[in-house]
């Protein structure tokens, strides 16, 4: 098992490297010169040629792209002239934002949806089937940052449940009650796209699993239903679902820009609209780098989790 | 034409086809229509509530009209919408064509290329691209349509290698074609209808994510609006004024949700397992559904008794009569065979017995089965899950399919202990251990925590017989347990099964297309053809003197080892499709002793001597030799 997950780590790096290329010709399609562009319009000729000579923005790009990762590779990924702070810094403090909002809707809908598709499944053409059929469609076709809009007319302003925005109160203590309070409609409204789709393919996975063969060993065998539904086909399943949440896993992340929007969260998403609207291109490279990172190292996690689930994966 | 067929007839994608019509009509419609400019504002009308006079939609906060700027956004987010689906599938497939029909070395340099851009969380890209460009309707455009290439290019690819290596392009290539035109006019034409599939599907997808950046601020810029823009405007008067946010989202919902639903269907359409049921679920006991009145015991000490069973399967308009009207007894201890050709009906009888049988579209029509003079067909569920496993178990053809591929050997023989009686987890394990060693698994001790996929085909099997075995069973119903097993294997498995018959005195019911197997192991003999028994009777005397013709030929099939004096024949002819049985005797066709009367009424199964039963006009003998 470590050496599989070694070998998985390993596997990555050239995909982080691709990544950074990819993040680096972008921001290099900026048109003009890209210190006037980081710094904005009102830079001196003095700060340019500073910027310049610390990012060697007059080298040739392939050794710009060079000092560049080798920045990144020691955590250095420049400095935000906007926010006067490390980009790292701004971007940590934000991640853990998004993190704590994307990793709850991850959750959420990870455990939903499984259950509803089980359901489904286990109640083909019933009444329940149909509801969440119906619920899934729904969920599917609804832009989340309408819904958030929504959820805050009703809940927030109507029926007074949850806070309208933000992630701490203003006054009052920073406790986990206050996050809960804050986190719970945003956490759910950036849930419910994912909630569906892996609903829908939990079904469709368990219906290919009941037809199995060993399904019906084990009814031979006098297993209970609830005993075949949960124990047998959800194991099974399991192997064809889990790479599924790795995918939604990254509808979540991206999902979370709209719905950080919507709700005013503190999160990365926030930042980097923030930061395109204002020019703040170091920011934006070095929070796509990051967040595309740590997306590819969370699918190596999924892998693992898959290898673990399945015997018959070699690790 | 098949396929818009089906399509028709699924009724929520037609309602999403027409919407979705309409829709586009009206967005073409728009710049003809009577509607007040989008973009003139009138401050003192702000925020006019709906079905005002003058403006059915009311006002947003600049006075402007909604109803004229609803239509006038819809069309331009389903312009960018499809614009973005069509550009991502033009490049996106001219890579992937590229890709998959050179292969090799361009083809991995492409994908590795893709697969990192499919590394990105999708809007990472994209807002990476909207960085660099700026923000703007075509630059957003340019980034959802670049975000989704990779898809495209995977997609295509894939069909592409499959096309690739086809005879006909082959015989192209071979015809000296150039690459050009061999993509152009081979390869293209089979993979466009991927494509616009492909399209149809994303382009709800497409309208969502362009709205989505509009939205944030950085697809369409004042004045002109999408519908996502329309929507990132109405934010900051959401609490006032919900009926500016209201009409833009609602559209978009609608959108989306007519697009789901057509592209849902042209999903299922093209998807041929739902129209043959495969995609439903079976239900925990086959259905019983019987319009006779259930067949009666001829004898009360029988273990098991079928009674004019009917097992049938309805697939759409058409009825297979796969089972249709068996009687069988099986003693205490006794081992009785059931054998006939595949397609016979010999698995659905034994699976019919404790409800196995998957339904849909499997249904048990008539008769009866009774366990110790009760009636389990119609039984309720838990009656028949308690005897299953406990009283009457099932050993099954092929131990990699019928053995649950993420369980431990060990685990899955603990369940099967741990369903029927409370013992602790400890002690079901060592009579798990005990099980492994009764079938003559060496170093059980080690096996019982292998996977199934770490053992061999013949120890997988020995696994099914331990199972079979976990509970004491007086019935073990034996489905081909030896077909997909290697010879020496087989007589190893056969001979461990009359073991275990004679020691524990299970009764057994064997089936099997093998006259070999059943004169190795079974007492008695039942021959089915067509889903009706057509002979039956001790092993020594079918064997000895067969009465029908179908039995002399099956007999005929086995090869003698060693002697081979006789000629091995084949049965000629196929067994008759159970959707259209034939009048009279099912094997007429096939049968060398043929006459008129074969072909007329019913044909009984008639007792010929104390133990012997068949269903011929014409036996092969009258009656049996003392």
């Amino acid at each position: 098992m470590g050496r599989y997950i070694l070998r998985r780590l390993l596997s990555a790096i050239p995909v982080l490297i691709g990544i950074s290329i990819v993040v680096f010709v972008i921001m290099a399609m900026i048109p003009g010169d890209p210190a006037t562009a980081i710094l904005g319009s009102y830079a001196t000729p003095e700060n340019v040629a500073e910027l310049n000579r610390d990012l060697g923005l007059d080298e040739p790009l392939v050794q710009r792209y060079f000092i560049w990762l080798g920045n990144l590779v020691q955590g250095d990924l420049g400095r935000s002239f906007n926010l006067n702070r490390p980009v790292l810094d701004e971007v940590l403090e934000r991640f853990n934002a998004t993190l704590i909002l994307a990793g709850t809707a991850f959750i959420l809908c990870s455990f939903l949806g499984i259950a509803a598709g089980v359901i489904s499944a286990a109640r083909q053409y019933g009444f329940a089937d149909k509801a969440i059929t119906f619920a899934v469609l729904l969920g599917i076709s609804i832009p989340s940052f309408f819904l958030g809009m929504m959820m805050i007319l009703i809940f927030a302003v109507n029926l007074r449940w949850f806070p309208v925005s933000g992630m701490w109160p203003i006054y009052g203590t920073r406790d986990i009650w206050a996050l809960i309070d804050h986190l719970t409609m945003p956490a759910l409204a950036l849930a419910v796209v994912a909630t569906g789709v892996i609903a829908r393919l939990s079904r469709s996975a368990m219906l290919e699993v009941l037809r199995q063969d060993f399904i019906r060993t084990a009814r031979a065998k006098g297993v209970h239903e609830r005993g075949i539904i949960w124990r047998h086909a959800l194991r099974a399943a399991m192997v064809s679902i889990i790479p599924v949440l790795g995918i939604q896993a990254g509808f979540v992340l991206s999902g979370a820009v709209y719905i950080e929007r919507v709700f005013q969260w503190p999160g990365i998403g926030q930042m980097l609209v923030e930061a395109i609207l204002r020019r703040d291109i170091l920011l934006v490279q070095g929070g796509v780098v990051f967040v595309a990172a740590c997306y590819v190292l969370f699918n190596i996690i999924v892998d693992v989790a898959q290898s673990l689930l399945d015997p018959r994966i070699k690790t | 034409m098949a396929f818009l067929k089906l399509l028709a007839r699924n009724q929520l994608a037609l309602a999403g086809l027409i919407v979705m019509g309409l829709v586009v009509l009206l967005a073409v419609l728009t710049p003809i229509l009577p509607l007040a400019n989008p973009d003139v504002t009138n401050t003192p009308a702000r925020f006019t509530p709906p079905f005002s006079e003058g403006a059915l939609l009311g006002t947003d906060h600049l006075g402007r009209d909604l109803l004229s700027r609803l239509m006038w956004g819809t069309r331009l987010s389903l312009a960018v919408g499809f614009a973005a689906a069509f550009i991502a599938a033009t490049i996106g497939a001219a890579i992937g064509i590229i890709s998959g029909y050179y292969g090799g070395r361009t083809d991995n340099i492409i994908m590795r290329f893709v697969d990192v851009l499919m590394a990105f969380p999708y809007i990472l890209l994209a807002l990476a691209i909207v960085a660099a460009l700026g923000p703007g309707l075509m630059n957003a455009l340019i980034a959802v349509a670049a975000v989704n290439i990779p898809f495209f290019a995977r997609n295509i690819r894939g069909i592409t290698v499959g096309i690739a290596h086809k005879e006909f392009v082959d015989a192209a290539r071979l015809a000296g074609l150039s690459d050009t035109k061999i993509i152009l006019t081979e390869i293209l034409p089979n993979v466009l209808p991927v494509i616009v599939i492909a399209m149809s599907t994303t382009v709800g997808w497409m309208i969502l994510e362009t709205a989505g950046l509009s939205f944030l601020g950085l697809g369409s810029q004042p004045p002109q609006a999408d519908l996502g823009s329309m929507l990132g405007e109405a934010r900051s008067a959401l609490i006032t004024n919900p009926h500016t946010s209201l009409v833009p989202g609602v559209m978009i919902l609608i959108i989306v949700m007519a697009i789901n639903l057509l592209g849902d269907g042209v999903r299922d359409a093209l998807d041929p397992r739902l129209k043959s049921g495969a995609l439903s679920r079976p239900l925990p006991a086959t259905l019983v559904d019987r319009d006779r009145q259930p067949g009666d015991t001829a004898d009360g000490t029988a273990l098991l008794e079928l009674s004019q069973l009917e097992t049938q399967f309805h697939i759409g308009p058409r009825i297979y009569r796969a089972v249709g009207g068996v009687d069988l007894q099986i003693q205490p201890g006794e081992c009785l065979g059931l054998i006939g050709e595949s397609g016979s009906g010999k698995s659905v009888t034994a699976l019919s017995i404790m409800g196995l049988v998957a339904s849909p579209p499997g249904k048990i029509t008539g008769g009866s089965v009774y366990y110790r003079g009760e009636e389990l067909v119609g039984a309720p569920y838990e009656l028949l899950r308690s005897l299953r496993g406990r009283k009457v178990a099932y050993i099954f053809q092929d131990p990699l399919a019928t053995l649950h591929p993420l369980y431990t050997v060990g685990d899955q023989l603990i369940e099967a202990v741990r369903v029927h009686r409370r013992v602790p987890k400890h002690e079901a394990r060592a009579h798990a251990i005990e099980l492994l060693k009764s079938v003559r698994i060496p170093n059980a001790e080690d096996r019982v925590d292998n996977y199934p996929h770490e053992m061999s085909g013949g120890m997988r099997q020995r696994v099914g017989i331990a199972m079979a075995l976990a509970n004491d069973p007086d019935v073990i119903i034996a489905d081909e347990p030896t077909t997909a097993l290697d010879v020496t294997v087989q007589a190893q498995i056969l001979t461990l099964l009359d073991d275990l018959r004679r020691d524990r005195g299970v009764a057994i019911l064997f089936i099997t297309h093998d006259f070999g197997v059943v004169a190795q192991l079974c007492d008695r003999v039942a021959v089915m053809y067509a889903g009706r028994i057509v002979e039956q009777g001790t092993t020594d005397d079918i064997l000895a003197h067969p009465a029908h013709p179908y039995t002399r030929r099956l007999m005929a099939c086995v090869p003698e080892l060693g002697g081979g004096r006789r000629r091995l024949e084949a049965i000629p002819g196929l067994p008759p499709v159970v959707d259209k049985l034939p009048a009279g005797c099912a094997f007429a066709d096939r049968c060398d002793k043929v006459r008129a009367a074969c072909r007329q009424g019913n044909i009984t199964l008639d007792e010929i001597g104390a133990t012997r039963r068949v269903r011929c006009i014409a036996p092969e003998i009258e009656e049996l030799p003392a």
